[in-house]
Order: structure tokens, then C-alpha cells, then sequence
């Protein structure tokens, strides 16, 4: 189905692209600090990383946004998901200024307001790229028909 | 600054083809990604009707699905080397903002996306802020 201007709830997957990539970056980055340097030598460490509470929260949100990331590609095009990855960028930047109190030097608000620009610029385009007909693709075809004869099987 | 390795910083050439390996490898891992969700549909649609089990067999009975995992992870660990020799302030702008514009161009060449010119001055303003974020 192609959707030339999206659901709210669609508008909601990308927010969850955008948002949980760089939280996800975010935590990783506050647990690893917290623990002690980590040799090669000593792999077992880095397993036993993965339970502490920063990073367990950080590999989940990088698994939700992996899976908003999918979503958002089956019924967007790469060209009008990848602006929302990047808007992260500035979500990391302005929760760096207003929650850690951290100075934003000229150049950051310039980049701050050119992808604004320029994911305002894509979200009031259509989402995804019109094929000739509605035309689906073969390998959607064949997806569709499965599904279809699994709904049709008694259960 | 953080400077690895700081014994022998690699070259023009060398750091040019570390950077290229990186937005080459994302740009075929993001371009086969997304011809492959667009191949098995939408998946909310998939969702409503299968449930979780069936809208993820959908994504890992895919194989053009495994094939853009392949190229991100070597993308990822292609990151890696070049973070090993070169600087970060270098390598996570570069790679990024090049990546965005790469993208455009094989969504256009390989998925037939309608890059229009709203899309292209999102891409390069995309580019150039990401840049001067990163910087």
C-alpha cells in the first residue's frame, strides 16, 4: 500500500527511529564508561557487560530502533527514512545542551537548523515513490500470496 | 582530541579509501535493507493480519534482508579500523554526512526512488549539517 502522506502512528515509527539510535548510543556510552577498562584478553567481562542496567536499556532501544528502522523502509522510501535517522543528531545535541548543560558552539546550531531544514524539506514530500499502476514488486507478490494461504488454513 | 595510534597517522589515500570502504559497504547494506522491506511489504499490514511471529518471518525468510545486514555489519567493522587509525573528529563526520548523499544516489540508480530536487537539497542539507555537528 503506498501511502503518499503518512499515518500519525507512522509519523510516531519515525519519531522512535530518530529518538532510540542516539539514546541507545547514549546509554552504551554511560555504561561502558562507568565499568573498568576491558582487555581482549579477558572476553568473559564484556558478556557480563551486557547484564548492567545502562547497557541492557541501551542494546534495547538500539533493538527497537532497528525495528522502527525496518518498519519505516516497508512502506518509505530510503531517501525520506534516512533524514529521520539523522535528525537524532539533533536530539542527542539539544538534550546535551538543556539536560547535560553542555555548551553548543556556533557551528553545532548551524548544523542543528540545516537538518531541520532539511528533514522539514522531506516530511512535506511524499513518502514513498509511486510504481506505474500500483504495480507491487515481485518478491511482495509472493509474500502476500504465502500469507494469504496461511489465513485461509483452519486452525 | 583523540588521536589512535599516534604513532603513524596513515595517509591522504589511505585514510580516503578507510572512509570509502565504510560509505560503500553502509550505502550496499542500507540500499539491500530497504529493497528488501520493500520486497516483503508493509510490515504493519503484515503485523495486523500475522501477528509479531508472522511479520517476523517475513523480515528473516528474506534473503536480500540478510545480504544488507552483511554489508552494515562490514560497514560497522570497517568503522572500526578506520577508528583505529584515524581520528574520530574525521572519520564519524565524514563517513556520515558521504553516506547520506551515496544513499540518494543508489536509492535513485538501484531502488528507482524518486529522488526529487526536495529530496537532493534535504540530502545536501542533511550533509553539511550532520558535518558541522560532528565537527
Amino acid at each position: 500500500m503506498a501511502h503518499q502522506r503518512l499515518l500519525p502512528r507512522q509519523y510516531m515509527i519515525l519519531g522512535l527511529v530518530a529518538v532510540c539510535a542516539p539514546l541507545g548510543d547514549t546509554f552504551l556510552s554511560r555504561g561502558m564508561t562507568r565499568l573498568p577498562a576491558i582487555a581482549l584478553a579477558h572476553p568473559a567481562s564484556l558478556i557480563a557487560a551486557v547484564f548492567t542496567p545502562w547497557i541492557a536499556l541501551g542494546i534495547a532501544l538500539l533493538i527497537g530502533f532497528f525495528a522502527s528502522y525496518l518498519t519505516a523502509l516497508s512502506w518509505a522510501d530510503l531517501t525520506y527514512v534516512l533524514p529521520a535517522t539523522a535528525f537524532g543528531n539533533v536530539i542527542v545535541a539539544l538534550l546535551s545542551r538543556f539536560w547535560l548543560q553542555e555548551p553548543i558552539s556556533l557551528e553545532r546550531w548551524a548544523g542543528i537548523v540545516l537538518i531541520t531544514v532539511g528533514v522539514g524539506f522531506v516530511a512535506h514530500g511524499p513518502s514513498l515513490t509511486e510504481r506505474p499502476g500500483g504495480e507491487k514488486q515481485p518478491a511482495f507478490a509472493a509474500q502476500e500470496a504465502a500469507l494469504q494461504i496461511e489465513e485461509e488454513q483452519p486452525r | 582530541m583523540i588521536v589512535p595510534n599516534s604513532a603513524a597517522q596513515p595517509g591522504f589515500w589511505t585514510a580516503t579509501a578507510m572512509i570509502a570502504a565504510i560509505v560503500l559497504a553502509s550505502t550496499a547494506g542500507e540500499v539491500l535493507t530497504a529493497a528488501a522491506m520493500k520486497s516483503i511489504g508493509d510490515l504493519d499490514e503484515i503485523h495486523a493480519r500475522s501477528g509479531m511471529k508472522g511479520a517476523i518471518r517475513a523480515v528473516v525468510t528474506c534473503p536480500l534482508f540478510f545480504a544488507g545486514v552483511f554489508f552494515l555489519a562490514l560497514a560497522f567493522f570497517s568503522l572500526l579500523f578506520a577508528l583505529n587509525h584515524l581520528n574520530l573528529s574525521l572519520v564519524a563526520p565524514a563517513s556520515a554526512s558521504l553516506t547520506l548523499v551515496t544513499n540518494a544516489i543508489a536509492a535513485k540508480l538501484f531502488l528507482k526512488e524518486n529522488v526529487d530536487r526536495r529530496r537532493w537539497t534535504a540530502a545536501v542539507l542533511v550533509c553539511i549539517g550532520v558535518y558541522f555537528l560532528a565537527h
